[in-house]
């Protein structure tokens, strides 16, 4: 059965048919003088689980910004499912459409109700009537396991369970692609582990998923391919298990130091 | 007091070293005044039969005895629970307006003989030309705010030209402008257009602002995740940004409302028959101008009550997300 062979890396020439998520060619960004991105090339394929880290100011959040166009870039070429990303609104709305997003501070929007958070966007944006936004959203609360507090407004909640909030209102909309951008590091340590958890099960549930995040032990477990970024530039990727035991570059080395004595 | 803390710190008015000089100062005041000649001086003196005193000796009994009553007064109410405490000043301090009114010597006779034309016509019209110049300055407001926010050079000329213009000049220059200007370019215009139209664009001007301030005040968060999920600007702005900003506007806004219920006023120089031209000109066939003035003022200061009543509940639901 080809169900099985799945696990299994994907022959080369099919590898070259099949879209890939994201494709980022020679992408420069500059804030005035200073150079926040200074020629990234990335591919993540369908499925792929990316984990992007590097010291604070790297560009890590600038860079995956720009995959749902929240950022601008300057020169450059980006691609989301095939789809080349321009400032036209027709392809924004499509890439945003096929992109979710989780930010560091949550973002819940504090004058709807967890759900109302999670349904609005479903009625403004896909269209769905209000009884099935409302379903749909419910199921995606349950998801990751907040269905309880559907009724509370945001303020009400813990951090980790808004972030929570926060990861079911991204996949109720269904995204081929979930980025997120330090998900945990406004958290207390006690609810890191329950967001966690919520993203090693859609990673379990094979979402393409790019995540910046420091939290080394969640890109062991999940990541197919980790990337440090330093000063605008990927300096070294790999997978994890050659990325931790053996990075090859110095300044790899020494974030890589620096984190693990933290965390 | 916002965010109060758990300390019961003992009532201001409460301490000796508080009251005691705020009542001798009282005292001295009502002595001073000669309050035992006033309206209500008299009536306490007639309530507690002090006649027959030299009218100095009264003056010092009846300056005495109401900072007794003050006093006394104050001592119970601050033993009341807040909400309690509330009302009864309000209630006690309408009821000192009031008195003071009556002491006018005011023809009630002569108020009830005019208070239904001044209700019929100068009241029925002074609330046509607020709701309606409320509701285009809403509107021009909200547009003027996102003409200011946006990044289209022409629309923030505009706009900005607008709010200084309208915010610079007098609001009774704006009415003789539109009303007497306008016929200069051979459009005539009616007497109360011309008013709804000058209390409209100069409350948009000011309102304006109010709403500009409002969306600023949202963070840029708010706006990143409604973008990031899919929405349109517009039902950004319409359906995560204004809904939060107005916890923002709605104070400034009532504000607004009451001021301009008030300017409404302003449109009598040009002849409209609202509240304030009528309790001008009713008056005077008999000399009885305080009665139309005291009557007209009560009535705004009645609907000014109602637009704050209103601005209560509506800051309610815009803040219910934040009341735990
Ligand atoms: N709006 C801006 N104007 C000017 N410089 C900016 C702006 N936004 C970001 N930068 C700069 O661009 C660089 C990259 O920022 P970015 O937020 O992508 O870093 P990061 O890797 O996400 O860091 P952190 O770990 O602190 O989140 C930083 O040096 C930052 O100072
Ligand atoms: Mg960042």
């Amino acid at each position: 059965m080809s169900s099985v062979i799945t696990v299994a890396p994907m022959p080369a020439d099919e590898q070259e048919t099949t879209t890939p998520a994201v494709e980022i060619r020679g992408l420069h960004k500059w804030y005035g003088a200073f150079e926040a991105l200074g020629g990234v090339d990335l591919t993540v394929a369908a499925g792929e689980r990316l984990v992007i880290c590097g010291p604070s100011g790297s560009g890590k959040s600038t860079l995956i910004r720009t995959i749902n166009a929240l950022e601008s870039f300057d020169e450059g070429e980006i691609r989301v499912d095939g789809i080349a990303l321009t400032r036209e609104p027709g392809t924004v709305e499509a890439v945003r459409q096929r992109v979710g997003m989780v930010f560091q501070q949550f973002n819940l929007f504090p004058h709807l109700t967890v759900l109302e958070n999670c349904a609005l966007p479903l009625r403004l944006v896909r269209g769905l009537p209000a009884p099935e936004a409302r379903e749909r959203a419910l199921h995606y609360l349950a998801k990751v396991r907040i269905p309880e507090q559907a009724d509370k407004f945001a303020a009400q909640l813990s951090g980790g369970q808004q972030q929570r909030v926060a990861i079911a209102r991204a996949l109720a909309m269904e995204p081929d692609l979930m980025l997120f951008d330090e998900p945990t590091s406004a958290l207390d340590p006690e609810m890191v582990k329950e967001v966690l958890d919520a993203m090693v099960q859609l990673a379990a549930e094979g979402m393409t998923m790019v995540v910046v995040t420091h939290e080394m032990g969640f890109a062991r477990q999940v990541a197919d391919r980790v990337i440090f970024m330093d000063r605008g530039k990927i300096v070294e990727e790999g997978p994890p298990q050659t990325f931790f035991t053996h990075p090859r570059e110095a300044r790899t080395r020494a974030f890589l130091q620096q984190v693990l004595r933290v965390h | 007091m916002h965010f109060a803390d758990n300390v019961d710190y003992p009532a201001l008015l409460g301490r000796p070293i508080v009251f005691l000089p705020l009542l001798a100062l009282l005292f001295e005041a009502l002595r001073w005044w000669n309050f035992a000649a006033t309206a209500i001086g008299r009536g306490l003196t007639g309530l507690f039969s002090l006649t027959g005193l030299t009218p100095a000796a009264d003056n010092v009994a009846v300056a005495a005895l109401a900072t007794v009553v003050v006093g006394f007064n104050l001592a119970v109410v601050m033993r009341l629970k807040l909400r309690r405490q509330v009302y009864i000043v309000w209630l006690e301090l309408a009821a000192l307006i009031l008195v003071f009114f009556y002491s006018f010597n005011l023809s009630f006779d002569f108020i009830a003989r005019k208070i239904g034309f001044l209700i019929t016509q100068g009241l029925v019209m002074t609330l046509y030309i607020s709701l309606v110049s409320i509701a285009i300055a809403s509107i021009l407001a909200l547009i003027g705010a996102m003409a200011k926010l946006s990044s289209n050079g022409i629309a923030l000329g505009v706009a900005n030209f607008y709010t200084s213009l309208f915010r610079g000049i007098p609001l009774l220059m704006q009415i003789y402008m539109i009303y007497m200007g306008l016929p200069q370019l051979g459009y005539v215009v009616g007497a109360v257009p011309a008013g709804i139209a000058a209390l409209s664009l100069c409350y948009g001007a000011y309102m304006t602002e109010i709403f500009r301030g409002g969306i600023e005040s949202i963070p840029k968060g708010q706006w990143e995740a409604a973008r990031a999920l899919g929405l349109k600007p517009n039902a950004t702005l319409l359906r995560i940004i204004l809904p939060q900003a107005m916890r923002v506007i709605i104070p400034p806004t009532g504000n607004q409302f009451i001021a301009m219920l008030k300017d409404s006023s302003l449109v009598s120089v040009v002849g409209v028959w609202e509240l304030m031209y009528l309790a001008r000109t009713q008056g005077q066939s008999e000399f009885r101008h305080i009665e139309m003035m005291i009557t007209a003022s009560l009535i705004y200061w009645l609907f000014s009550i109602l637009l704050e009543l209103l601005q209560g509940r509506v800051e309610r639901y815009y803040g219910r997300a934040h009341a735990r």
